[in-house]
C-alpha cells in the first residue's frame, strides 16, 4: 500500500467518526493552544522589557552599591552626592555622571492626588539617559545647586494631576512641600500595565532634603564610545571602592541587564511552555488511549485485511497515518488558536506578546512526534494480530 | 495431470495444527492430506469442531500448519515470513465469508479494489480491474454504492468480485450463503459455479449445508480433525475428470435454471440478510 493511499484511508476512518476524532483532537489541540500561546507571552515579555532597557539610552553604565542581581533587595548606599563631582572627576566629565534618590510619595495639586514615584537627580539626565521632553525645560545646574523647589513630571503626572490643563509654571505639593512645573516629559507608555510615565523629577538637593536623607542611590555614567564602556566600568568600581574602602559596588551595562533580564524571562518562557508541554503529553496520552480503542473494534477489519494480503507493515502504516493525522491536524489547530489568542491578548490585555516562530516549528514538530510517538504502540498491536483470530472476532 | 498448468494448486501432506490453550494441547487438524487441482470444485463438510475452519484458514495462508508439508500453487508454506505468506495470499487466494466483510464506508468498486491496493496496483488500473470485476457479478451499476445501501444478495456479489479481482488460483467460500435466503444463496452459489467454470479457479466451498455441498463436483467430509470421506480418494478419477469438464452443473446442480440469466439480472430481489458489514472506520 502506499502513502498517499493510507493517507486517503486514514482520512475516511477518521471522517466516519467525527466525534471521537474531534474530542481526541482537542487534547492536543488544548496542548499545542497553550505552548504556542504561553511562550508568545514570555518572548513578548522579554522583547518589551529589552525594548525598555535599550530605550534607557546607549553606553550606559549603571553604578549601585553591593552586588547587582535583579530581584535581590538594594544595599543601603553610603554613596553621597559629592560622588557626583568625584565620578566626574575620575571619567573626566562631569557631564556624563547622572544621579538618582526616589521615593513613593503622595503629591497633591487642590483636590486632585496622585501617588508618584519621585525622583531627586542632577541636570545631566538628558545627555545619559534618552529620555525626550514634550513640554518646557529639564532641571538645571543651577536648579540642583540651589536646592530650587522645581519638577519635571511624567506624562500621566501631569494628565492625573492638570487634566486639559497647561500644568507648566503651575504648582504642585508633595509632602506639603510646594514645587513648580517646569517641564513635562513625552509619553514612554507602560510595562505589564506599571506606567514608566507615573515619575516626576526633582533636583537631587531638594529631594534629599524632601526625603530627610544625605545619600543617593546610585549613579549613571554614559561612556563616551562603545568600546570605552569596559574600561570605564573598571575605572568607576575602582574608584569607589578606593573612596570607600571595605564597601562593594557594581557596574554594570545595558547589556548585561539585558543578559540577566534574558536568562531570566528566558526561564519562564521555558517554565511556561514546559506547563503547556505537559497538557500536550496528556493530549498524546488520549490519542494513544483513542488508538487502542479504535484497533479492538476494528480487529475484524484488520484481519481481512490481512486475508486480502495486507502485511503486518501495510496494517500498522495504516493506524500510525491515523495516529499523526489526529494529532497533526490538532497542532494545526492548536496554532491556529495560540496565534489568535496571543494577538487577541496583545491587542486587548496589558500583556505584550510576541509568537516566536520557532515555538510555531516546535509545537508543529512536537505535535507530529506525539502522534509517531504515542500511534506506534497501538499500530504495532494492530500489525500484530493474527489474521485468524481477526476474522474470528464477530 | 490434465490442468495444463501443471501443478495442483494445493498439495497437503500429513498436516497438522494444534494449539495450546491453558495447558492442554488441543489437536485440530490430525494429519490431513489432500491434493486439489487447479479448476476443481469441492466442498468440504463436517459437524463444527470437525477441523474444516481449521483447515480453511490453513489452506488460505491466514495460519501455518504444526507439522507436515503444505504448498499453495507449487509453494511450501513452512519457513517464510509474514510478509511472504500476506503476499502469497494475496496472489492466490481468494476468500468470500459468510458474513460478507466488506468495508461498510467504502463503495463498492473500493472495497473489490482492495486486493489490489495491497498488491501496489496503480490507481487507474485498479479501478478498471475492479469496475470489471464487478460486471462479471451482474453489479456494473452498483460501482459507488456502500454495502449498507445494497442487499445481502449484492453485498455477497462484491464479495465474490472482490475474491476474484486479483486472479487467485482457489476461492476459499467458508459458508457464503450462511447469510442469505435459500433463493439467493442459489445466485450467488450459481455465480461462483459460472466463474469456477469459466476461469478454472479451484474452489473449495466449507459448509455444513448438504444442499449447497451438492452442487460441488467432489466432496470431503472431516470428522475429528481428518478427512474420514472423499470422492475423489482412491483411484483420483473424480478430481481429474471435473477438471476437464467445462459444462458446470451437468451432474451435481440440480437448479442450475438460476445460474446464468439471474447473474446478469440486476433485479435479484434478494432481501438483504444479515448486513454484517465490516466497519471499516468505526474509529
Amino acid at each position: 500500500m502506499r502513502v498517499s493511499e493510507a493517507f486517503a484511508s486514514a482520512l475516511t476512518a477518521l471522517r466516519a467518526n467525527r466525534l471521537r476524532s474531534a474530542l481526541t483532537m482537542l487534547g492536543v489541540v488544548i496542548g499545542v493552544g497553550s505552548v504556542v500561546l504561553l511562550v508568545a507571552i514570555g518572548s513578548g515579555a522579554k522583547r518589551e522589557v529589552e525594548q525598555q532597557v535599550e530605550g534607557l539610552g546607549s553606553n550606559l553604565i549603571l553604578v549601585v552599591p553591593g552586588e547587582f542581581a535583579l530581584g535581590s533587595a538594594p544595599s543601603v548606599s553610603r554613596l553621597k552626592l559629592e560622588d557626583v563631582d568625584y565620578l566626574g572627576r575620575v571619567v573626566g566629565n562631569r557631564g556624563s555622571v547622572a544621579t538618582t534618590v526616589s521615593s513613593g510619595e503622595e503629591v497633591r495639586v487642590g483636590s486632585r492626588r496622585a501617588f508618584v514615584t519621585v525622583n531627586g537627580t542632577n541636570e545631566n539626565v538628558p545627555q545619559v539617559f534618552d529620555r525626550p521632553l514634550a513640554r518646557g525645560r529639564y532641571l538645571s545646574r543651577a536648579d540642583v545647586d540651589t536646592r530650587r523647589r522645581v519638577t519635571v513630571l511624567g506624562s500621566q503626572v501631569a494628565h492625573d494631576l492638570f487634566g486639559d490643563v497647561d500644568p507648566l509654571g503651575r504648582q504642585l505639593t508633595v509632602a506639603g512641600v510646594r514645587f513648580r512645573v517646569i517641564g513635562v516629559f513625552a509619553e514612554v507608555g507602560s510595562t505589564f500595565g506599571v506606567s514608566r510615565d507615573l515619575e516626576m523629577h526633582v533636583p537631587v538637593t531638594a529631594a534629599q532634603r524632601l526625603f530627610g536623607v544625605d545619600r543617593i542611590d546610585a549613579l549613571a555614567v554614559k561612556a563616551p564610545t562603545i568600546d570605552s564602556i569596559g574600561r570605564l566600568q573598571t575605572t568607576v568600581v575602582d574608584a569607589l571602592q578606593r573612596k570607600y574602602t571595605g564597601e562593594r559596588f557594581s557596574a554594570v551595562t545595558q547589556t548585561q541587564i539585558l543578559g540577566t533580564i534574558g536568562s531570566i524571562l528566558g526561564l519562564l518562557t521555558v517554565v511556561l511552555g514546559s506547563i503547556a508541554g505537559i497538557s500536550l503529553l496528556v493530549g498524546g496520552v488520549g490519542v494513544s488511549n483513542i488508538m487502542l480503542v479504535s484497533v479492538r473494534e476494528r480487529t475484524q477489519e484488520i484481519g481481512l485485511r490481512k486475508a486480502l494480503g495486507a502485511r503486518q507493515r501495510d496494517i500498522l502504516v495504516q493506524f500510525l497515518i491515523e495516529a499523526v493525522l489526529l494529532t497533526t491536524i490538532g497542532g494545526l489547530i492548536g496554532m491556529t488558536l495560540g496565534v489568535a489568542g496571543a494577538v487577541a491578548a496583545d491587542r486587548f490585555t496589558p500583556l505584550p506578546t510576541d509568537v516566536a516562530w520557532w515555538s510555531l516549528a516546535l509545537a508543529f514538530g512536537v505535535s507530529v512526534g506525539v502522534g509517531v510517538f504515542f500511534g506506534v504502540f497501538p499500530a504495532r498491536r494492530a500489525g500484530r494480530l493474527e489474521p485468524v483470530t481477526a476474522l474470528r472476532t464477530e | 495431470m490434465t490442468d495444463p498448468g501443471g501443478r495442483p494448486v494445493v498439495e497437503a501432506v500429513d498436516v497438522t495444527r494444534s494449539y495450546r490453550m491453558a495447558d492442554v494441547e488441543v489437536t485440530a487438524l490430525a494429519g490431513v492430506s489432500l491434493r486439489i487441482d487447479a479448476g476443481e470444485y469441492l466442498a468440504v463438510l463436517g459437524p463444527s469442531g470437525s477441523g474444516k475452519s481449521t483447515l480453511m484458514h490453513l489452506l488460505g495462508l491466514l495460519d501455518r500448519p504444526t507439522s507436515g508439508t503444505l504448498r499453495i500453487d507449487g509453494r511450501e508454506v513452512a519457513g517464510r515470513s509474514d510478509a511472504e505468506l500476506a503476499e502469497l495470499r494475496n496472489a492466490t487466494i481468494g476468500f468470500v465469508f459468510q458474513s460478507f466483510q466488506l468495508l461498510s464506508r467504502t463503495s463498492a468498486v473500493d472495497n473489490v479494489a482492495l486486493p489490489l491496493v495491497y498488491r501496489g496496483v496503480r490507481g487507474r488500473e485498479r479501478r478498471e480491474r475492479a469496475v470489471a470485476a464487478l460486471q462479471a457479478v451482474g453489479l456494473g451499476h452498483r460501482l459507488g454504492h456502500r454495502p449498507t445501501q445494497l442487499s445481502g444478495g449484492e453485498q455477497q456479489r462484491i464479495a465474490v468480485a472482490r475474491a476474484l479481482v486479483g486472479g487467485p488460483r482457489v476461492l476459499l467460500a467458508d459458508e457464503p450463503t450462511g447469510n442469505l435466503d435459500s433463493r439467493t444463496g442459489a445466485e450467488v452459489m450459481a455465480l461462483v459455479e459460472q466463474l469456477n467454470a469459466e476461469r478454472g479457479v479451484a474452489v473449495v466451498l466449507v459448509t455444513h449445508d448438504e444442499t449447497v455441498a451438492a452442487r460441488a463436483r467432489r466432496r470431503i467430509v472431516m470428522r475429528d480433525g481428518r478427512v474420514v470421506e472423499d470422492s475423489a480418494a482412491g483411484d483420483g478419477t473424480v478430481g481429474d475428470s471435473a477438471v476437464g469438464d467445462s459444462a458446470v452443473g451437468d451432474s451435481a446442480v440440480g437448479d442450475s435454471a438460476v445460474g446464468d440469466s439471474a447473474v446478469g439480472d440486476s433485479a435479484v430481489g434478494d432481501s438483504a440478510v444479515g448486513d454484517s458489514a465490516v466497519g471499516d472506520s468505526a474509529s
